[in-house]
């Protein structure tokens, strides 16, 4: 279990994790042994106490936005995916399309869980959004998304690459901190997602490509659809830390390919502002 | 592809600290193995010093450099296989699977040189792969061993995160692994479409998986000649 896992791996660095998650190891032994019963559902909130336990009220307030940030753009995602599975009929075909919106729906849902808990951990209150609190047309710019599944399929794409780079963005917040691993183990899910749906868009004749390519003409966006201009905005950059030129590194590098090789991050008031666009 | 300048400055230190490594050379003798990794155990972590005198190559997680070296490593062993890969691929592939092929190839070698730039005169040398396991004509062999190096990428940057102390290498690290998700979608869907973020690699709280280098290694090792020795961690 994932848990035995996280806390072998706190040992390395805090030698003493397991006298300050108790003072006693018979203690840590029944913890283990209730983990092994309680619903996995359960197990963030568990988890998230017992560091809360262990470092006292110490989660520093940015750390806490940070969370509740990510919470607000996952309860995005699952609404928005598990509205489509349930509550609109003949958008998603069966088969591997219903199984793959699933999948995701799924994990956008265990996402939504580990970070309430993981906020509530933190002696902080979690947002909270429910399926009503959003405009998935984004005020009639995707009239259609319900109903036209290649829409859908365009917007899916634009949360999954945001979601990647709104990560992304918050990484230094999280340096060498535990939170920075689960966000990091949430953030690859995320670009799996965001590689998947391109492809079920390529599938259906959109010229896209799984990873973020150079648009047309060297733009940034490489969607072609300008209502999402500000989801891609800055992915064109071939320049990386601390001044090297990715396009030409070696033979056969082009700037596309430079592009692609490194997802770029965006700030915080830049997601906020492209999922203001959904937020009723 | 050889170290000269590494295994010289190992020869001068193993000489001076001949000594004090005699136990900690025992531990990486022994667990040089058929992986031609060598990890020096928890309790000598505090040693300083370098490789053993078998040359090879050394990573010291004492710093940034040690993890970016780290990354380096894993990203030579990637280039390599994908130029393989490109350069011929299987007959069976498909002109869509040539093309991710050819993309990914010229990825792994963008980020195999970022990391060369990025350490400068801290780099590794090239590291000499072994690929003998790899059936490069067999479709299926060719597309395990991507699914395998893809997924093992993705949990070693997860997993090595938190030991980056420098804001822009920790961005750096972020903006190569969500590609190499990306990889390992699609691979995995080229295998059987719809296993992009299974159970096998993303557990039931919806995380991705996230490794330490000493298991990491353990399995990347076995596709590489040149031992990799590892301190600090």
């Amino acid at each position: 279990m994932n848990i035995v896992n996280i806390i072998e791996e706190i040992e390395k660095v805090d030698g003493e994790i397991y006298e300050r998650l108790s003072p006693r190891r018979a203690a840590m032994k029944d913890f283990f042994n209730v983990g092994k019963k309680v619903a996995l559902s359960a197990v963030p909130l568990a988890l998230g106490s017992m560091f809360n336990k262990a470092y006292g009220q110490t989660v520093p307030t940015a750390v806490v936005d940070v969370l509740n940030y990510a919470l607000t753009l996952e309860y995005l995602e699952y609404h928005f995916y598990n509205h489509s599975i349930l509550a609109a009929p003949g958008l998603l075909p069966a088969g591997a399309p219903l199984g793959a919106i699933t999948t995701i729906r799924d994990h956008e849902k265990a996402h939504v869980d580990l970070l309430k808990g993981a906020v509530t951990a933190a002696g902080a209150t979690p947002v909270e959004f429910a399926y009503t609190d959003f405009d998935f047309t984004a005020g009639n710019t995707f009239a259609d998304v319900y109903t036209n599944y290649d829409t859908f399929l365009a917007v899916a794409q634009a949360f999954e690459d945001t979601g990647v780079r709104a990560y992304k963005g918050q990484a230094a917040v999280l340096k060498g901190l535990d939170y920075l691993t689960i966000a990091l183990q949430i953030h690859s899910v995320e670009a799996r997602h965001a590689a998947h749906i391109r492809s079920m868009r390529a599938a259906r004749g959109a010229s896209i490509k799984p990873w973020i390519s150079l648009g047309a003409g060297g733009v940034a966006n490489d969607t072609g659809i300008a209502a999402v201009d500000k989801v891609y905005a800055g992915e064109n950059l071939d320049i990386q830390a601390p001044d090297i030129t990715i396009t030409g590194i070696a033979t056969g590098v082009t700037k596309a390919a430079a592009v692609e090789s490194f997802d770029e991050p965006l700030t915080k008031p830049a997601v906020l502002e492209i999922a203001s666009l959904f937020i009723k | 592809m050889k170290n000269s300048n590494q295994e010289n400055e190992v020869l001068q230190e193993n000489s001076i600290l001949d000594a004090k490594l005699q136990r900690r050379s025992f531990l990486q003798y022994a667990g040089a193995g058929a992986a031609g990794i060598a990890l020096v155990a928890a309790g000598c972590k505090k040693d300083r010093g370098y490789g053993n005198g078998m040359g090879g190559v050394t990573l010291d997680f004492k710093d940034d450099f040690g993890v970016l070296n780290y990354a380096y490593a894993l990203e030579q062993l990637e280039a390599a296989f994908y130029i393989q890969v490109a350069s011929n691929p299987p007959a069976a592939f498909t002109a869509a699977e040539r093309a991710y092929f050819q993309d990914i190839q010229f990825h792994e070698i963008a980020h195999r040189e970022y990391f060369k730039k990025a350490l400068g005169t801290a780099a590794i040398g090239s590291l000499e792969v072994n690929f003998a396991a790899i059936n490069f004509t067999d479709k299926a062999s060719v597309l395990a061993t991507a699914k395998a190096f893809e997924d093992l990428g993705v949990a070693a940057y997860n997993g090595a995160g938190k030991r980056l102390k420098t804001d822009a290498y920790l961005l750096a690290a972020g903006k190569i692994v969500s590609v190499e998700a990306r990889h390992a979608a699609v691979i995995r869907d080229l295998i059987s479409n719809g296993s992009f973020a299974n159970s096998e690699v993303v557990n039931a709280q919806g995380l991705d998986q996230a490794l330490q280098p000493d298991k990491v290694l353990a399995v990347a090792g076995a596709y590489v000649k040149t031992q990799i020795n590892v301190i600090n961690l």
